[in-house]
């Protein structure tokens, strides 16, 4: 079996002392993150970001995926405890997860979100190490067309299945993508858009700085607008006795968990959907296969299990196009790509055969982050009530501080620090409105790489669209592609015809 | 809301017309043997752009989006006073920065919003406000060898440097 050898490989690389230990660091800082109402795993992830460069690469990625991983743990803390979800993706988890703690039954709900959450993602990372080898052979024949067809295809997902008004879903890519475009054209070497002539402009946008604005910045702006009302923390009694009754009662929900991994990680493969479409998914399947549906919403503890499976198996599911594809499978995914890039790693399926030791330290990693996050989940979960006590007009400002000093260490250029802040604000302002941010985060990543794609093969069919369709691959994938942007017009002709006359 | 999605999406709109503009500095069209030229990218993208902003006016003018049909107000007295006071704040902050530095910058802005906006008392505000610059000196200075900006504070970090760097 050379997937058991190259994946031993991969645990003697997380087993070295710096990289365990960033994987234990990365899962408590993930807990936390996930665990704050206003942050989730992508806030966590561009934040600290620039903080990896501490370490080499390898460790760095780790250290971000263990980060990615505990922050889908955390928020369930906060969706149980306070009733506020504290990321998106644990937005499911309050439909049942806060009647439980309101019952006093807090303890449960805890223990069952972790258990389900252990037993996605321990599922969804032997899907990931089955599929992600073949995959990536598959994409290594894969030439510009094929790229560019990938590209269209993720951002295809985004109109067909984002469920965002289309106009602004397409304007928040063209934007991320126009932004992708700044500094030297990388074909001609000639500086383009260098606008109002400012010298920043020449090293490009990186995209650091608009994750940063986005999900540092304005994700803060918008929570400090929110979170102006009074939260209420319920209490949670722990003790080794109810940990072990509690996993003993999960016996009941192993089918839900079981669904809730498998649906999960095909859902979080597509780039526009994830953990937070996956997990609702999730919910609303464990309600229609439940034998009692109208306890749903109450307090069943299946409603907990479902989204919990769900999101911590679309987080993984997000890495296999990443790393094989080099197509993100999720806004966290698309910075993790974006750093990739920076560390020197051209993404893609020739990360498996040029940089098969960082593949598989990733993967493997997985598997180590998952037992620590359920570790530290269930041993410290009151720490983490304690820390959801934290003062917001502390944790903000830190954060912002952060997110300053964060945005100014990958270029050292002020320039890109004022850059951050207007994206901050403009994106803020631009949410409020419904418009769609994630895509432009994943255009402005994808960007540097869409551009020659595009114009290489326009060179090799000179000039004609028609190369996209004629290749095999290439021309399934756009197919689909087309098939997603049309989807949402269909749905309104179906809507149209079966409107009462 | 309504009045808001209309000057955003009239806002982009000339933004998107300034890019197309920007872009065609550069060769747009086709170029033999290279391809498309290098602004051809932006342009169409800008292109794609604006024909988005005039969707959304379209659908602004018809109420078909949410957001158009909203009444409620896009930010209410008590929204729009915070975004003014966390906003300029951290304008501030990244103006002074210019001139007295992180160092200088940093634990004004973590005083201001801690004590103003969050009312805690001066001994918890000042033990976050001392001791963020602190760990953000050894972090970044120390172990990441990136040096950040001082302004007017530069010469006091002379003997830090000696002893540390």
């Amino acid at each position: 079996m050379e997937i058991l050898n190259l994946l031993a490989g991969g645990f003697a690389i997380v087993f070295e002392p710096l990289n365990l230990a960033l994987v234990v660091f990365g899962c408590a800082i993930g807990l936390f993150v996930g665990a704050m109402p206003g942050l989730g795993s992508v806030n966590g992830v561009a934040i600290l970001l620039p903080m990896t460069f501490l370490v080499p690469p390898e460790s760095a990625i780790i250290f971000l995926a263990a980060l990615y991983y505990g922050a889908m743990y955390g928020g369930a803390i906060s969706s149980i405890m306070l009733g506020i979800p504290g990321a998106s993706t644990a937005v499911a988890t309050t439909f049942d997860g806060r009647p439980l703690a309101l019952q006093g039954k807090a303890d449960v709900a805890l223990i069952a979100a972790a258990v389900a959450s252990f037993v996605g993602g321990t599922i969804s990372v032997v899907l990931f190490t089955l599929f992600a080898p073949p995959l990536a052979e598959i994409a290594l024949t894969f030439g510009s067309p094929e790229i560019f067809a990938l590209m269209v295809l993720a951002f295809a997902t985004f109109i067909g299945l984002g469920g965002d008004d289309i106009p602004k879903t397409l304007f928040s890519i063209f934007i991320g993508l126009a932004m992708s475009a700044v500094g030297l054209d990388i074909i001609s070497g000639q500086p383009r858009l260098i606008f109002f002539g400012l010298p920043g402009f020449y090293h490009g946008i990186n995209f650091l700085v608009l994750a940063i604005g986005i999900y540092g910045i304005g994700e803060m702006l918008w929570t400090v607008e929110v979170s102006r009302g009074k939260m209420s923390i319920s209490q949670a009694t722990m003790s080794l006795r109810r940990i072990i009754d509690g996993v003993i009662g999960l016996k009941s929900s192993i089918k839900t968990m079981l669904m809730g991994s498998f649906l999960g990680y095909f859902v979080g493969i597509l780039p526009a959907a994830g953990a937070t479409p996956g997990s609702l998914m999730a919910y609303g399947v464990a309600k229609t296969i439940s034998k009692d549906p109208g306890s749903f919403g109450k307090g069943n503890v299946d409603g907990v299990v479902a989204p919990e499976a769900a999101n911590n198996a679309a987080s993984t599911g997000a890495m296999l196009p990443m790393l094989t594809l080099g197509i993100p499978g999720s806004p966290t995914t698309a910075i993790l790509l974006g750093g990739m890039v920076i560390w020197g790693l051209e993404p893609g399926p020739l990360l498996f055969v040029e940089h098969s030791d960082f593949v598989w330290g990733l993967i493997a990693s997985l598997y180590a982050a998952n037992l620590f996050a359920l570790l530290i989940n269930v041993a410290f979960i009151p720490a983490f009530i304690w820390v959801l006590r934290m003062p917001f007009t502390i944790l903000a400002p830190i954060i912002f501080v952060l997110c300053i000093v964060g945005g100014y260490a990958p270029t050292q250029d002020m320039h890109d620090v004022w850059l951050m802040l207007i994206f901050g604000i403009v994106g803020y302002l631009m949410r409020k409105l419904d418009y769609p941010l994630a895509p432009a985060v994943l255009a402005i990543v994808l960007g540097p790489l869409a551009e020659p794609a595009l114009r290489q093969s326009l060179l090799i069919s000179n000039g004609s669209f028609a190369i996209f369709f004629e290749r095999p691959f290439a021309g399934v994938i756009m197919v689909i592609a087309l098939g997603l942007l049309v989807l949402p017009v269909l749905q309104k002709m179906v809507r149209y015809a079966r409107r009462p006359a | 809301m309504r009045r808001a999605e209309f000057v955003m999406a009239v806002v982009m709109a000339l933004f998107s017309l300034y890019l197309m503009w920007k872009s065609a500095e550069l060769p747009v069209g086709w170029i033999p043997e290279e391809g498309p030229g290098g602004g051809a990218f932006p342009f169409w993208l800008g292109a794609g752009m604006l024909v988005c902003t005039l969707w959304i006016l379209l659908r602004w003018f018809r109420r078909t989006s949410e957001v158009s049909r909203s009444i409620e107000a896009y930010f209410d007295s008590r929204a729009l006073t915070l975004f003014l006071i966390v906003g300029g704040a951290l304008t501030v902050m990244i103006g002074s920065i210019h001139l007295v530095g992180v160092y200088g910058a940093v634990p004004l802005f973590l005083a201001f919003y801690m004590r103003f906006l969050g009312r805690h008392g001066w001994p918890t505000t000042g033990a976050v406000a001392l001791s963020t610059p602190i760990v953000a000196f050894f972090f970044f200075e120390i172990a990441l060898n990136i040096t950040l900006p001082k302004g007017l504070t530069e010469p006091l970090f002379y003997p830090l440097y000696d002893i540390f760097l």
